[in-house]
């Protein structure tokens, strides 16, 4: 268990009184305790120094991951990673909106991601691009989104990946429901039994929504597995603000088993989301996983986190990065040489140089997307605001014709 | 659309036929819909073994088992959010929520989720959720058990809102609803659930009225009242009061409220030149309003006078010794007949 200072500034009076510009040098070290340290229930598999750890419960569910499965893991990861960059560099160039960045969620989300069968269901956020590109579903498609072409594009069914939701929470109860309907299916009970799985973050926890999912899922033993991403920060608001508790702990006020892992380590996300899925499919869901883990870069892109968190938890966490130990462990146990790590690095170069070409040539959508599936059966009302508002701009079409017929603009 | 197979009885009379209130319509219509399709589920808190705080569902659960009617948790955001993932799985969840004022919990999984699923992935996912909602007042109740809020779900694009007002469309309406592949708000007129004066008998064989279509359900040449839900019976009752003073008041039926079939009410406001609208609900930014700007738009040269409104008035709901001055009555549509045709 870990210990309550953990998450807690000091009582009154153990230290020098703090002000609001000016922490106390306690409240420092605690706040940064409580943002880098997993605490001794952490489940490990793979140090930060790329050290593998023996974890009794867990091995056995990651027995399969030989060198050269572990290798696609981290290719995952740095693809993942440089499209991410990628698409964090293309906001900054203008040609997206927003972009809502996972640097240092990898792990957790090619993890998690990778534990999924096909025939599961997956309920994303708005951050879980590495989640969506474990569905197999093109990182170009995630960019519509963002650059305002598109709400989403995907189709949810042949990837098993709900489009994102961006609404903080309300995904959690949508998941429960789907997850419900796998029950009541009858495809809950074996090894075949099917599962979902649903993102969230640290922040979220604080919504009913997630709540009532809980509540929910443990009174209909709906195969449900609540992922969240601890990354520390809710835009500016640390998980102190959302808990007193570590997260995974709520689980047993509603009865279900909660877990905490190493969200940078790949592998004991895997281990971890297998097992937790695994009962699902038994029938013994839900359960809830807390990947603790450090959102590295902004909420979004145009969020500034130096105004409210220190550059000392940056640096703590990037000696914890979940791709730089998969590589130490790789090349430490000669898993990997450096023409594969090379290779994939040139890979995801391209990946991103793609991404990059298919961003810059992506069309505006047709007006008359606006008016279209607002129903599955349209009304008279709206078909005839559509014809109204087609019409007016076809209005323009024909000024323009004309002005450039009489004044020969057209030519210059 | 299982039909109940006809056969002769004492009076002759075929057993499709039966004589009955808008509670008992809605029941035997959720059942039909039931029968006719196992993804259809209800949900919802005590629509299990109490049958519903208004015994609605009374039954279903003893016939259709715990897993097609589901007692809930008692959290509506939790009926709703949960009702929108069975959807996506391919079931076609019906939401009891209690009391209309209780549905605001809910409010956010329906207008951010529920509404827009369907825009969002064009077309992709569909959610083909039913909320049931008792509304309207006059049941001398305590606070957020008396209220009209479909105005705010009419504005919610992506969703439909439909009220019945007798037992026949109570019937039709809700299982016509349960079909539909579009999230559809579904008000009930909860004071007239057991109303023996509207008992009617209804034809579980017959051919139903598309739903989101509105229906003249009384002619007259004077002027014309439209009006929803509990509205609707109040209208006809003034119709008929100055019936033999030769007041000739047509009466329309909105019944779908999104969309809203407004073309039978311009057909009307040609022919007479003028139009009351009667709701419980507040007027601002209204249905009635919504009813008002369109008519000025179709039918500003038919027009004798102004389109008035009787409505409830723009506070909350009152105490319950106060709502018969909040609710519209008879008197104050005749008020407002009579101030139409002096202008």
């Amino acid at each position: 268990m870990s210990s309550p200072e953990q998450w807690t500034h000091p009582e009154p009076g153990a230290g020098p009184a703090a002000t609001a510009a000016e922490p106390t040098p306690e409240q420092v070290i605690a706040g940064l305790r409580a943002t880098t340290e997993g605490g001794a229930e952490l489940t490990q598999l793979l140090t930060p120094e790329g050290e593998r750890l023996a974890s009794s419960p867990f091995d056995s569910y990651v027995a399969d991951i030989d060198a050269t499965a572990l290798c696609e893991l981290y290719r995952d990861m740095v693809l993942v990673r440089r499209a991410d960059r990628e698409a964090n560099a293309m906001q900054r160039q203008g040609q997206l909106g927003i972009w809502v960045p996972l640097l240092g969620q990898e792990a957790a989300q090619v993890g998690s991601g990778r534990a999924l069968r096909p025939s599961d269901m997956a309920f994303p956020s708005y951050r879980e691009h590495g989640v969506a590109y474990t569905r197999g579903i093109d990182f170009r498609e995630l960019l519509g989104i963002f650059r305002g072409t598109d709400h989403s594009s995907w189709d949810f069914q042949k990837h098993g990946f709900h489009p994102y939701t961006i609404v903080i929470g309300n995904q959690v109860l949508n998941a429960t429901g789907y997850a419900m309907g796998q029950k009541f299916e009858g495809k809950v009970g074996d090894d075949d039994g099917e599962a979902t799985i649903v993102y969230f973050g640290d922040g979220a926890t604080s919504q009913g929504d997630v709540a009532e999912g809980f509540v929910w899922a443990a009174v209909y033993d709906a195969p449900v597995v609540f992922f969240c991403q601890n990354n520390q920060w809710a835009i500016s608001e640390p998980t102190e603000r959302q808990s007193r508790l570590p997260l995974y702990q709520r689980a047993r006020g509603y009865g279900f088993p909660g877990i905490r892992v190493d969200g940078n380590d790949v592998l004991a996300c895997l281990a971890v989301s297998r097992w937790a899925l695994d009962e699902c499919r038994h029938g013994n869901g839900p359960v809830l996983i807390e990947a603790f883990t450090y959102r590295m870069d902004a909420h979004t892109t145009t969020d500034d986190p130096t105004r409210y968190r220190l550059s000392d938890e940056l640096e703590v966490w990037k000696h914890k990065d979940p791709i730089e130990r998969v590589r130490v462990h790789l090349a430490r146990t000669g898993g990997a040489d450096q023409a594969f790590f090379d290779d994939v690095q040139a890979e995801a170069d391209r990946f991103a140089a793609e991404l990059r070409d298919f961003c810059f040539n992506m069309p505006d959508p047709p007006p008359e997307r606006i008016f279209a599936n607002v129903y599955a059966e349209s009304s008279p009302a709206l078909e005839a605001q559509r014809e109204e508002y087609l019409a007016y701009l076809e209005g323009f079409a024909t000024e323009d014709s004309l002005a450039g017929s009489s004044t020969g603009a057209g030519e210059r | 659309m299982m039909a109940a197979p006809v056969k002769a009885t004492t009076d002759g009379a075929p057993s499709s036929v039966q004589n009955l209130t808008i509670g008992k319509a809605l029941n035997l219509g959720l059942r039909a819909a039931m029968e006719a399709d196992d993804k259809v589920l209800i949900l919802g808190e005590d629509v299990g073994k109490l049958g519903g705080v208004f015994r609605i569902t009374d039954g279903l659960q003893k016939d259709f088992g715990e897993q097609r009617v589901l007692d809930t948790p008692l959290a509506e955001s939790g009926i709703i959010g949960t009702a929108i993932g069975l959807a996506v799985r391919g079931f076609r969840p019906v939401c009891e929520i209690q009391f209309e004022g209780f549905i605001f919990p809910g409010f956010d999984q329906i207008v951010s989720q529920l509404a827009k699923l369907h825009y969002r992935t064009q077309g992709g996912v569909r959610a083909p959720v039913v909320i049931r909602v008792p509304f309207g007042g006059g049941i001398g109740a305590v606070e957020h058990h008396s209220e009209s809020p479909e105005s705010l779900f009419a504005h919610i694009a992506g969703l439909k809102v439909v009220s019945c007002a007798n037992p026949v469309d109570a019937y039709w309406m809700i299982q016509q609803a349960i079909r539909s592949d579009d999230p559809v708000l579904f008000f009930e007129p909860k004071r007239l659930y057991h109303s023996g004066a509207l008992k009617a008998p209804v034809d579980t064989t017959a051919t139903p009225d598309p739903l989101f279509a509105s229906r003249t359900v009384r002619r007259g040449s004077t002027a014309t009242l439209v009006a929803y839900g509990p509205s609707v019976k109040v209208c006809l009752d003034a119709a008929t009061a100055v019936e033999e003073d030769g007041t000739s008041l047509e009466v329309i039926d909105l019944r779908s409220l999104s969309p809203l079939d407004l073309e039978p009410v311009f057909e009307s406001v040609r022919r007479t030149g003028r139009l009351i609208a009667v709701s419980e609900a507040q007027s601002e930014s209204s249905i009635t309003s919504e009813i008002a700007a369109r008519v000025q738009q179709e039918c500003f040269y038919s027009l004798e006078s102004p389109v008035l409104r009787v409505t409830g008035f723009d506070t909350p709901y009152p105490p319950s010794k106060l709502e018969e001055h909040f609710l519209p009555d008879l008197d104050r549509v005749l008020h407002a007949v009579d101030r139409a045709l002096a202008w």
